[in-house]
């Protein structure tokens, strides 16, 4: 089992909590990129979509293609993902946002029937490469819900959940603390730290559950949906909490709300279904990925001119 | 709406057929009846019972050692003690035995592959099997055959196991089956391991529903008859049972029916004093089901 590369910038903490040491030696470049050796990111980077952006990606996608017993659900998405911006992926129902979002940390993995085609690169790293444990994919890269999913648990317990199956070491109290305070939500509950997470809100439970991911202090959020539960003022929150977020971390953020993808997003990928004219058989592709403003305003597929006006979805 | 139009409205509202409303009557009647039934069924055994048994009750009954010859000396303590023994014998073994093959069936085992699909429909038709074929089995495997304990308490609470594992599995797979998806998504979001995610998050939310299926499954091992005599439980055990592997034992269904069987009303009555403690016994364990499932069964 190979340990999924880390920013050279991530705590020691996370380091030792992710259950191995440094990646393999001379593999990490300079300015927080880490390249695998065989890989050459100018070759690949020169074949993708790659808008005008100055950081440097977290996640190049080349050709991905993902099926569900052999029915193709996503085709043929390449794009990258820039770190510490926020990037929304957004379209109609069913054009598999939520089966890629979840392909960038191998949840898919949890659906039997699903399979993966092309590949993943997490700073440079390739997820799929056979010698990749998902298990240690998703302690960097973590994820929130759609549904608030905290478990029966303390607000406590929810938050040192992650730490503890990790084996993360320092004070729990601390991390649980950090792990609110970053979630926007440790004045209202720091009261009330040992009450069952159901009790609360669905926005604090949904903010609990971003604190959560944030406990194992990984480098990447997804979100898929995060807020289409909730209640415009929880909305709200979760939307500022965003935009703190993004100092620390990259976030991929799947959205049907246009106005939510516009106000948070810098970058903004545009699925849509592609119906298969012989067979009758519909699967979702990218057809336009670039900076939000750019995409809301001056889209370069009628496609998406079409969608973000409104009049389609 | 116009005024106009509400006598109209009302013709349809009450133009309900007299027959229609007969029905209405007499079909939670009928329904009502067969309850009454069965309850006054179970109301005239249990007065019956109680009318012969409660006056043996006593100290000296429940402390006492079965007597073939002086019933007014005769009591359950090797009956009692033997079920007892059984039923703690039991819920070891299928504890473990039940949430492992619970937690295989509905965590790792992919439907697509015969061999998970002949274990679940095996399941299914051995609960069905009447108990006397465990006792049988007992028999030949574990009181003989390749184990050969002898009739003993393991061999019996193994044989009483056997025959309520499916009750156990069956139960637990529902309670596990309970805890929604995106708890296991959750923590496996967080960089748990299956495994963790199981044994920290699934098993601790079906536990209460784990633990009334087991004892529902005790409940039914107790009262059970026909394996313990197949497998050579003894109708009177003049001490009780030392340890689990070489002495003989009893159990109160044994001892119950033993005492049924004799021609002597002393004896009968006896039984009935026998039946009383066992449905104490059954009620104990009912109430602590009951008490589980209200107290502790997580609310998604
Ligand atoms: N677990 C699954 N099994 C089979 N098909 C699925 C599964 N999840 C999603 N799909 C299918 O994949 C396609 C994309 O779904 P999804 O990724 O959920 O889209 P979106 O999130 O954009 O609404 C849909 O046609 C959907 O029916
Ligand atoms: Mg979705």
């Amino acid at each position: 089992m190979k340990q999924v590369t880390e920013r050279p910038e991530s705590s020691s903490e996370a380091r030792s909590a992710a259950g191995a040491g440094p990646g393999p030696a001379g593999t990490q470049a300079h300015n927080g990129r880490t390249t695998g050796p065989g890989t050459a990111p100018a070759a690949t980077g020169a074949a993708t979509t790659k808008p005008s952006v100055d950081t440097p990606p977290v996640f190049e996608i080349e050709k991905l293609t993902v099926r569900y017993g052999g029915k193709l659900a996503v085709h043929d998405v390449s794009f990258d993902i820039t770190e510490k911006r926020i990037t929304a992926l957004i379209g109609a129902s069913g054009c598999g946002k939520s089966t890629f979002i979840r392909s960038l940390n191998r949840m898919n993995d949890l659906i039997p029937s699903a399979t993966v085609e092309g590949s993943v690169r997490y700073h440079g790293q390739n997820l799929y490469a056979s010698e990749v444990d998902a298990v240690q994919v998703r302690k960097r890269i973590g994820m929130v819900f759609q549904k608030p999913n905290p478990f029966p648990k303390s607000i406590y317990d929810n938050i040192a959940f992650g730490p503890r199956v990790l084996g993360m070491d320092g004070n729990m109290d601390e991390m649980v603390e950090r792990a609110l305070r970053r979630g926007a939500l440790w004045d209202e509950v720091k009261d009330r730290l040992k009450t069952n997470a159901f009790g609360m809100s669905g926005g604090q439970q949904q903010r609990l559950c971003i604190a959560r991911a944030l406990a194992t202090d990984p480098d990447v959020l997804l979100m898929d949906e995060p807020a289409s539960a909730l209640d415009p003022i929880s909305t709200g929150h979760i939307e500022d909490l965003m935009f703190e977020l993004k100092e620390r971390y990259s976030i991929v953020i799947v959205t049907h709300n246009m106005q939510q993808a516009a106000r948070v997003s810098d970058m903004t990928a545009f699925f849509t279904v592609v119906v298969d004219e012989a067979s009758g058989h519909r699967h979702g592709e990218v057809v336009e990925y670039d900076e939000t403003e750019k995409v809301f305003t001056n889209p370069s597929d009628e496609r998406t001119e079409a969608y973000v006006t409104g009049r389609v979805g | 709406m116009s005024v106009a139009e509400a006598p109209a409205a009302r013709a349809v509202v009450r133009g309900s057929s007299s027959g229609a409303r007969l029905r209405e009557i007499l079909f939670p009647a009928a329904l009502l009846l067969c309850i009454g039934f069965a309850m006054l069924t179970l109301v005239v055994l249990l007065v019956d019972v109680a009318v012969d048994g409660i006056p043996v009750l006593s100290g000296e009954f429940i402390t006492g050692f079965p007597s073939q010859i002086f019933p007014e000396r005769s009591g359950i303590q090797s009956a009692l003690v033997g079920t007892l023994l059984l039923m703690a014998v039991c819920a070891v073994f299928i504890v473990p035995v039940g949430t492992a093959t619970a937690i295989y069936l509905e965590e790792y085992a992919d439907n697509n592959r015969w061999w998970n699909r002949l274990i679940e429909v095996n399941i299914q038709n051995l609960a069905a099997v009447p108990s006397i074929v465990y006792g049988i089995l007992g028999l030949a495997f574990l009181v003989r055959g390749p184990l050969e304990l002898g009739r003993v308490v393991l061999a019996g609470a193994l044989t009483l196991g056997l025959l309520v594992l499916p009750v156990v599995i069956i139960v637990g797979r529902e309670a596990i089956r309970a805890v929604p998806s995106s708890i296991r998504e959750g923590s496996m979001a967080l960089g748990a391991t299956q495994w963790q995610t199981i044994w920290k998050q699934v098993l601790p939310g079906a536990l209460p529903g784990i633990a009334t299926g087991v004892i529902l499954a005790l409940s039914r091992a107790i009262g059970e008859t026909a394996p313990l005599i197949v497998v050579g439980a003894a109708s009177f055990a003049r001490f009780n049972p030392n340890d689990l592997t070489s002495d003989p034992f009893s159990a109160l269904p044994i001892q119950i029916l033993a005492w049924v069987q004799d021609p002597q009303d002393e004896f009968r009555a006896l039984a009935a004093g026998a039946i009383l403690v066992l449905l104490f016994l059954l009620l104990l364990m009912n109430a602590g089901a009951i008490y589980l499932r209200n107290r502790f069964e997580q609310k998604w």
